[in-house]
């Protein structure tokens, strides 16, 4: 988005160089042109106003104030300027400080210490207004709602304060010396529309009427003059794939592309004139209506000329769309009346008329051929773009028309549908209907009503807004009710504890890694490793933890923390899409946003946060190209990127051993293992969970700590087994209540984990499964290979049958008996069409087959 | 002979009797057959399990821990096919949800290894089952990538006390980790330590090895419990369960039937033959579901005229089922495939096991033509080759290798897939088999 916004556009400086600093060597000036090469037209920003700012979403341009603009001796063109900021930079926790809904116009006189305010000029997008405000002000009405900002309060990281008098009234003066729009030399395409032509009560009504149907062609019209945001972009690809099934939604989508003409000067005796043509071009109703429409928007016409006007080219063209009309006409007539019970006989009428037409337009393009279609497209288009001006207009001056679009506009497929199926809805969605910025806006917010609301099996899409929930239970959670039942909870390896108890050492080293790199503002790598549950995701969550902690308290500068787990993604390139949306919150596809966080990491962000980034399970980033892995440890390298990476993974040499050199480089040397748990120190983690709660004896402790450790040294396991110990405690307890974990308990929950399975599945198997097993046994001593056919063991059961004097089973039966033993592991077999001649293994040791045969 | 005049009155009497109560006899009969076939066929056992009281209560306890404390947990049912894995489970979740309180907090998925066959499959099942938000009617939409993340979402934003606890149950768990990183296993017990939505994974298998099979990372973040399912029980409680899994329910609609049926059930218990038929059995497989098979092969022989399951009924059943399916071919071969067979038997003899081919057959069986056989037509050559033809496609006769379109066919190399003691049971048992190839049968021609 960015990159073409700037190839676009051509700085230079307005006017001569006001001043220079010979010592510095930079040249001052006190405006700079802005060309589009496209549109070729130029605007001049000077000191003092107010403009947007690139930044690292392109949904969020930064605003700030022009303070200074220099040249440097590099020729490099720079500005200096007064950020302020929108209501989604300010922390999350820092926002209920405000205790008030924030509008989204609304921003923030910053005054962090911390941002950079010298930027480079080609960030500048384009001017905006800002409007200083008293703090219980009401928003004014305004037209222009991409272009025009308020302030109230300052932001200086820790708190909010209402403006200063002072810096109040300098803004006021900054405002008026831009002269309360920006100085443009032409009017751009994005100028704001300044037609008032305060519509009276009636025709806002017919006009709303009129425009419901028409909100969808609006949003699309808005989006691609104004929003730069690759989220409209979505929704607006959405829509071109929707609209490929749908006529109607065909039909506004061709809207896009005619009238580039300036909206403002399209007065409505010009639209009235071309309708004019388009009605002489085409005998088709859909167009007249339209005509009507219109009229009705205008000026309110009397009812007459309106019902007079539409059965003349209706009656001769298609007599059962008439009677179509007719019917429908009807249909909505009783139910505007329910709604609108304030207006006037006349005006209900005529809206009434309106909706009818309004159906049967809708309805039309589905029968009509298609060049008959482009006018009557044309058309619309500009009336649309008529009916959008003047919707802006009337939604501006409600407030509550806004908050109330919020919730019911939900999308504007949904919108379409009820607007061809009900007419009964049809009326109650244009009283909801608004601009197209707020609602678009407001449809992002809307919890997920949508998917539900849609049911359209012919659209595969994620529904955007749903929201992953589990339900909540209806019953509330026991509680732990014995010693034992608590300890069982706080042995839980979920349960987190008040410190990670053995990993001073290593906490400490990672804590000052990343404090210093925050403190520095640069960016830098480190590697930890070790076997499964050593702590170490735990002991960097506790680190990041206390850096919050401190950042909060104001010791460090703020940071973002993000976190990927190389086991929770699908495919290591999705481990852009999920940093980027952490970061941002854009869905894109994986390619594109390696695109854009290489951007945003290799360009310096004037506001930029220091970025740590925990990536688990690194190992599972591996690609043959190794371009994940590459990217993630280049980034930090760059002088810009201000990113932190704590790779964890569990192999020490994971760099050398599956990493290039060039992959491997970049990781650096900042490395860090964790060594599995001694006894003692399990110990003393199951002791500070207990934390003195007289569950476990002593000695029970120490046993399940030396048991472990001899073993993996997994802090998990031992924690399961403790957990185990306490479930047979309690059952055993039951009879003659001591409840306390023994040794035996632990022993027996350490034999139940981790005793082989295998004696006992032998020794429970049957007869003949046991005799085969021997026959086995017999056949590898017999041939002196490990391996031998069905057949071959076959021959050696039967004659142990014989010597048992049993009946001989059959080879169905030993077939039989060969793939149950296989399918429990216990041999190791072929696929079983080979039949006789099938090889067979056992899978575990011939002493084991012999001991658990013994008797 | 007085015994026979006995048996011949017997069977008058019980025929007038039969006539007189034919119509009610007719009900009660194909109310056995109902219910005894529901019990054989559906999994879910009648009454109490049996020998497994420990696992039982161990499930049972684990599965209410996490219900009605939202504590999460992993396990894995381990035993052989037909230990009554699934049965064990089904038998706790019915326990569980008599309880209403329990009834209305848990959520279950089911998986199965055999359906979902990989991750993405399985994601979507998880979503659907869940009714998550992605999912509209029976569809999920969105791709594995999103799936997988809102997933993962939906599962972090819950918490112990506040959430519905999610029961999992994996069937053939062991096919689960054979998909790609073990990414669902990783996430499921992943979940289960952590302090998200409580979660209880019930992994059921029959492999031994399970744990072998488990990744490192994935195997530390199963908290190891592992139920044991073995078939521990021996032949006195064999007996009481073909009893148990027999003998009609006291609600049956005809009580004197039932008990007649019943004492017959008790008497078949103890007679000597069954007992050893029994034995037979449970000497080849402890597996219930062969008891359940061979009763139902009796239970179809029960008719208005032959009200009750006799002796000699399991003993039918029992032989049907222990018959050889290659030999039972055998039987139908004709005698030129027989022929066919023997010689290849003969040269299996000579070259202890070596492949031979179609040529070599063809001489052997030549070879028998012209010394011994005196009642057998020559055929010729074609005929031969089509009645090989027809053995390889019985898949009596195996190609070592894929048949290529360069070689012959009468050169392609071959296994037989019998053992020299399949054919000669088969012979035995062949009708009109004649004699002197009995007799090559026997001895082979290889001195001459």
């Amino acid at each position: 988005m960015n990159t073409r916004h700037q190839s676009k556009h051509i700085y230079s400086w307005y006017g001569k160089p006001m001043s220079s600093d010979r010592k510095l060597r930079t040249l001052q000036y006190k405006g700079i042109l802005i060309k589009s090469e496209r549109s070729q037209t130029e605007t001049c920003i000077q000191l003092g106003e107010f403009v947007l700012v690139e930044g690292e979403n392109a949904d969020q341009p930064f605003v700030a104030q022009l303070l200074d603009l220099y040249e440097d001796g590099a020729q490099q063109k720079h500005a200096v300027v007064q950020w302020f900021s929108h209501i989604t930079e300010v922390p999350q926790n820092k926002r209920k400080l405000l205790k008030r809904e924030v509008s989204p116009q609304e921003v923030f006189f910053d005054q962090v210490p911390g941002y950079d305010t010298d930027i480079a000029v080609e960030t500048i997008i384009k001017s905006v207004m800002v409007i200083p405000l008293r703090l219980g002000e009401a928003l004014p009405i305004i037209l222009n709602k991409e272009q025009t900002f308020y302030v109230k309060q300052s932001w200086d990281g820790k708190c909010f304060k209402p403006l200063s008098p002072d810096t109040f009234s300098k803004l006021k003066e900054a405002n008026k010396k831009s002269g309360g729009s920006p100085n443009s030399l032409t009017k751009s395409p994005l100028h704001p529309l300044d037609i008032i032509c305060s519509p009276k009560n009636e025709t806002e009504r017919v006009v709303r009427s009129v425009t419901k149907k028409k909100n969808v062609e609006m949003e699309i019209e808005s989006k691609h003059s104004a929003s730069k945001s690759s989220l409209s972009k979505e929704r607006h690809s959405r829509r071109v794939a929707n609209g490929m099934k749908t006529p109607t939604a065909r039909k506004k989508l061709q809207l896009n592309s005619p009238t580039k003409s300036p909206r403002g000067k399209l007065s409505g005796s010009d639209v009235l004139e071309l309708l004019g043509d388009d009605c002489d071009a085409m005998s088709e109703p859909s167009a007249t209506k339209r005509k009507v429409k219109f009229t009705g928007i205008l000026g309110s016409p009397p009812k007459m000329s309106c019902s007079n006007d539409e059965p003349k080219s209706t009656f001769d063209s298609a007599e059962h769309e008439q009677r179509l009309s007719d019917t429908i006409r009807l249909s909505p007539y009783s139910k505007v009346r329910d709604s609108s019970e304030e207006e006037n006989l006349h005006t209900k009428e005529d809206t009434i008329c309106l909706t009818g037409h309004q159906k049967l337009g809708g309805q039309s393009p589905l029968v009509t051929p298609r060049s008959h279609r482009r006018c009557a497209q044309k058309t619309s288009a500009r009336i649309a773009e008529q009916i959008s001006l003047l919707n802006t207009l009337e939604s501006d001056k409600e407030e509550d028309f806004l908050s109330s679009s919020g919730s019911s506009y939900s999308s504007s497929e949904e919108e379409e549908n009820e607007v061809l199926r009900t007419p009964k809805r049809n009326s109650k969605s244009s009283r909801i209907f608004s601009t197209p910025k707020s609602s678009r806006k407001s449809s992002v917010h809307t919890p997920a009503k949508t998917p539900k609301k849609t049911p359209l099996p012919a659209t595969p899409k994620t529904p955007r807004n749903a929201t992953p929930e589990i339900p909540k239970r209806s019953h509330a959670a026991r509680k732990p009710a014995s010693i034992l039942e608590e300890a069982r909870l706080r042995l839980h390896v979920s349960a987190i504890p008040e410190s990670l108890p053995c990993r001073e050492e290593e906490f400490q080293d990672i804590y000052n890694f990343v404090e210093s790199k925050l403190i520095d503002g640069t960016g830098g790598c480190m590697y930890i490793s070790g076997v499964p549950g050593t702590g170490k995701t735990a002991t960097v969550h506790e680190v990041i933890r206390c850096l919050q902690q401190a950042a909060e308290n104001d010791e460090l500068p703020s940071f973002q923390f993000i976190e990927i787990n190389g086991m929770k993604l699908t495919d290591p390139h999705q481990a852009y899409v999920q940093i980027l949306e952490l970061l941002t919150g854009q869905k894109v596809t994986a390619t594109h946003a390696a695109a854009l966080l290489a951007k945003l990491f290799s360009t310096p962000g004037p506001k930029r946060k220091t970025t740590v980034l925990i990536v688990d399970e690194l190992d599972l980033l591996w690609t043959r190209k190794q371009n994940v892995m590459y990217n993630l440890f280049d980034w930090p390298t760059q002088k810009h990127s201000k990113l932190i990476i704590l790779a964890i993974a569990n192999t020490m040499d994971l760099p050398e051993r599956i990493m290039m050199n060039r992959v491997a480089s970049r990781l650096g040397l900042t490395r860090m293992s964790f060594q599995p748990y001694t006894y003692k120190q399990l110990q003393q983690i199951i002791s500070s969970r207990l934390s003195n709660m007289k569950a476990f004896e002593e000695d029970a402790i120490q046993l399940v700590s030396r048991k472990v450790a001899a073993l993996s040294g997994d802090a998990r396991r031992c924690l399961d087994i403790c957990r185990r110990a306490t479930e047979i405690c309690e059952f055993a307890s039951q009879k003659n209540t001591s409840g306390i974990v023994r040794m035996a308990h632990i022993t027996e929950a350490i034999d139940e984990m981790f005793s082989s399975p295998y004696i006992n599945a032998i020794r429970s198997a049957s007869l003949h499964e046991q005799i085969f097993l021997k026959a086995i046994l017999a056949e590898f001593r017999r041939a002196g290979v490990e391996e031998a056919t069905v057949q071959q063991v076959y021959h050696q059961h039967v004659a142990l049958c014989r010597i048992e004097g049993m009946q001989s089973p059959t080879v169905s039966e030993i077939m039989a008996v060969c793939s149950r033993l296989g399918a429990c592991r216990l041999l190791l077999v072929e696929s079983s069409n080979k039949y006789l001649h099938m090889r067979v293994r056992l899978n575990i040791s011939q002493d084991d087959v012999t001991y658990a045969l013994k008797d | 002979m007085l015994s026979f005049l006995f048996k011949v009155k017997i069977s008058a009497m019980s025929k007038r009797k039969s006539k007189e109560s034919s119509s009610a006899n007719g009900e009660c009969i194909s109310q056995v057959q109902r219910i005894l076939r529901e019990r054989f066929c559906h999994h879910h056992a009648t009454g109490k399990p049996f020998g497994i009281e420990h696992q039982y209560r161990h499930l049972l306890e684990l599965l209410k821990r996490t219900t009605v404390h939202g504590e999460s947990n992993s396990a894995l049912i381990i035993g052989p096919r037909g230990s009554g894995k699934t049965m064990l489970l089904n038998h706790v979740l019915k326990e569980l949800m008599e309880i209403k309180q329990i009834r209305e907090n848990l959520l279950e998925v089911h998986l199965n290894g055999l359906l979902q066959t990989n991750d993405k499959v399985a994601l979507k099942e998880i979503t659907r089952q869940l009714h998550l938000e992605n999912v509209v009617g029976d569809k999920v939409f969105g791709s594995f990538a999103e799936n997988l993340a809102f997933l993962l979402e939906a599962l972090r934003k819950g918490d112990r006390t506040s959430s519905c606890p999610v029961l999992f149950i994996l069937d053939e768990f062991d096919l689960f980790v054979h998909h790609k990183n073990q990414t669902l296993l990783y996430n499921l017990f992943d979940i289960s330590q952590s302090a998200q939505t409580p979660v209880t994974v019930i992994g059921l298998t029959c492999r031994q090895d399970i744990l072998e099979l488990l990744e490192k990372r994935v195997k530390s973040r199963f908290s190891h419990r592992q139920i044991y399912l073995m078939n521990s029980f021996d032949f006195k409680q064999y007996i009481k369960i073909f009893k148990e899994q027999l003998s009609l329910p006291a609600e049956f609609l005809d009580e004197s039937f039932a008990q007649k049926w019943n004492n017959n059930v008790q008497h078949l218990s103890e007679d000597k033959t069954v007992q050893d038929m029994l034995q037979n059995l449970f000497h080849y497989s402890k597996d219930l579901r062969s008891l359940h098979l061979l009763l139902m092969l009796a239970l179809s022989n029960v008719t208005v005229h032959h009200p009750l399951i006799t002796a000699s009924d399991l003993h039918e059943a029992s032989k049907q089922y222990r018959m050889d399916s290659k030999a039972n071919i055998v039987h139908g071969l004709s005698v030129l495939e027989i022929c066919l067979i023997i010689a290849m038997k003969h040269l299996n003899d000579v070259y202890e096991g070596e492949p031979f081919n179609f040529q070599m057959v063809y001489n052997e069986f030549q070879k028998f033509m012209q010394r011994k056989a005196h009642c057998m037509y020559n055929f010729e050559k074609p005929v031969v080759m089509k009645a090989f033809e027809h053995l390889l496609q019985l898949e009596l006769v195996k190609p070592i290798e894929r048949p290529s379109v360069r070689a012959q066919r009468e050169y392609l190399l071959m296994k037989l897939l019998l053992d020299n003691n399949q054919i000669m049971d088969a012979l035995q048992a062949y009708p009109n088999c004649p004699t002197d190839v009995k007799q090559w049968a026997t001895s082979s021609l290889s001195w001459l």
